[in-house]
């Protein structure tokens, strides 16, 4: 079993990392702090002993003020719930209940809440706290879209890993178009605080360009998205704002279209995609620019257990989550401990390649649509008889959305043109944009499994 | 119709449904100025893959991301040639 000998000893909490290692500056627009100023000053004045073993949901807006609760919190709190920027309003309640809050932290007091809110402040001088560490959790949503939020537990220990050596040689600079409120973003924050490295952060009202100036003034060296983040810029000419050594791609699947058009702009970087999620933790890197990753990954020789099991992708790691809170009833791994991705992966050969979600969830440039949901609101046209959602490979957003329609009697003399209109929308009237269908297909007959259920293709 | 004619008319097509305000629609214009987002774009390019019968972005292993209008369609061009 991997794991056992060579882990370094786990820090008792965020705080003592830092001050261990030193080094950490983060940067957001007109802010810039470092180490010592964040050891050394409170954002919630004389009230952070309010949070003694209490549990608490960071619902701030900025990154940075994240960030600062997280460090000034973590083993004092009993439980930190980490609240992503886009949460609903009904999420955010969910959660509450679910994760037993106490205080919510929040930029304003929202009468919703029901729970007592504390506003950050203005730092101030704060005295070293040194009182005993307790071990807090730290909780995340998962990333999906409807239903309740699964709220997934994690300690400081899972979510840094083994890998909280500082790197040889100069230290980098890192930058993440991530929010550090989803777990990609997350791992970026730890890698930062354990190495001691300078992290920019992006502010959700700055423009790209102004983010990237920024960055590449503080000598960034490091950036991490997800494949459709370096679309994006790729199709801007402000990729020519950076010319970072390391790029990181993680969160969806990184063809081979994208490898190779940043291997084109950016000829001197090194680039690795990850593979991680917030229930299985951070699976592998893969650092040969290839797409998919070495079968020889599932041999069980490497530091994370990763098998294939009815098409998925399996994985069994100190690093995952360790239960999902407030759902008893959902298990988050198998009776070994293995935790089931969701992701189809097939084996050719000596490779392994990622062919999409098990439950069909379409990720369209990292926004989720459920093909079932899409389908209920083209099926209420008056027209419609059936229809089947799925989702289609794009080079620009990964994923996109489209529709294959069987129209009923009446439809089927109607002209086609006018049809596809209205059903569109019908879909932009009751859907968010990346759910409303990019093209229409009108076809006889959709087939069907033995199950009674509609077959469908995943892709 | 040209890959040109049928690249502007689906521009304006998507644009008008998106409710996205387009910039003129020169050859020079960057792509990033010309009103369109990434789901719009990626829409665009799903649409001319059934209008055109081409995907240059999934067709060689050399794919370079064009920042113009004018790089965009002659993306296109190329692989219709």
């Amino acid at each position: 079993m991997p794991f056992t000998s060579d882990r370094p000893p786990e820090p008792a909490s965020l705080r003592t990392l830092l001050a261990a290692r030193e080094g950490l500056r983060l940067e957001a627009p007109a802010v810039r702090l470092d180490t010592r100023e964040l050891l050394s000053t409170t954002i919630f004045g004389g009230r952070r002993r309010d949070f003694s073993r209490k549990s608490a949901l960071i619902a701030v807006k900025a990154q940075i003020d994240c960030a600062r609760a997280l460090i000034e919190l973590d083993g004092i709190a009993a439980r930190l719930v980490i609240s992503p920027p886009d949460f609903s309003k009904e999420k955010l309640e969910s959660a509450l209940a679910q994760a037993e809050v106490d205080v919510v932290i929040a930029d304003d007091p929202e009468p919703t809440h029901l729970r007592p809110v504390i506003i950050p402040g203005a730092p101030i001088p704060s005295p070293v706290d040194t009182a005993p560490s307790l071990k807090t959790q730290w909780v995340m949503p998962t990333s999906g879209t409807t239903g309740a939020p699964k709220l997934v537990a994690h300690s400081l220990a899972t979510l840094l890993g083994p890998a909280t050596a500082a790197p040889l040689g100069p230290a980098p600079v890192w930058a993440t178009f991530y929010d550090i409120r989803r777990y990609g973003g997350l791992q970026i924050f730890l890698r930062a605080c354990a190495c001691g490295a300078p992290l920019v952060l992006s502010d959700p009202d700055e423009a790209q360009g102004d983010f990237l100036a920024r960055a590449q003034a503080a000598g960034v060296t490091h950036i991490s998205g997800t494949p459709s983040h370096w679309r994006r810029l790729l199709m801007s000419p402000e990729a020519r704002l950076i010319d970072p050594a390391y790029i990181r791609l993680s969160g969806e699947i990184a063809d081979r279209a994208i490898l190779s058009a940043l291997r084109g702009a950016f000829p001197r970087a090194k680039i690795v995609h990850a593979y991680a999620s917030t229930e299985a933790g951070v699976g592998f890197e893969v650092h040969d620019e290839r797409e998919g990753f070495p079968a020889a990954l599932l041999d069980g020789s490497g530091p994370v257990e990763m098998r294939l099991q009815d098409g998925s992708l399996r994985i069994r790691s100190p690093r995952t989550a360790r239960r999902y809170v407030g759902r008893p009833e959902l298990a988050l791994c198998d009776a070994e401990g293995f935790v089931d991705t969701g992701d189809i992966v097939e084996k050719i050969g000596d490779r392994c390649f990622f062919r999409g979600r098990r439950a069909g969830i379409i990720n369209v440039g990292g926004l989720k649509a459920h093909p079932e949901e899409i389908e209920e609101v083209i099926n209420a046209h008056p027209q419609v008889r059936m229809c089947r959602v799925s989702g289609r490979r794009n080079p620009i957003t990964g994923g996109l959305v489209i529709a294959e329609v069987v129209l009923d009697d009446a439809g089927a003399g109607r002209e086609k043109e006018a049809l596809q209109g209205e059903i569109m929308q019908l879909c932009r009237d009751r859907l968010a944009r990346h759910k409303t269908p990019a093209t229409i297909r009108f076809v006889p007959q959709l087939d069907m499994l033995a199950s009674g259920k509609m077959a469908r293709r995943h892709a | 119709m040209s890959a040109r004619l049928t690249i502007v008319s689906q521009i304006e097509t998507i644009a008008a449904e998106q409710q996205k305000k387009l910039a003129p629609l020169r050859d020079d214009l960057a792509l990033a100025d010309c009103g369109l987002d990434s789901l719009c774009f990626a829409i665009l390019v799903a649409r001319l893959e059934d209008a055109l019968a081409l995907d240059p972005f999934a067709a060689s292993e050399e794919v370079f991301f064009p920042t113009t209008l004018g790089e965009f369609i002659a993306l296109y061009e190329r692989q219709a040639a």
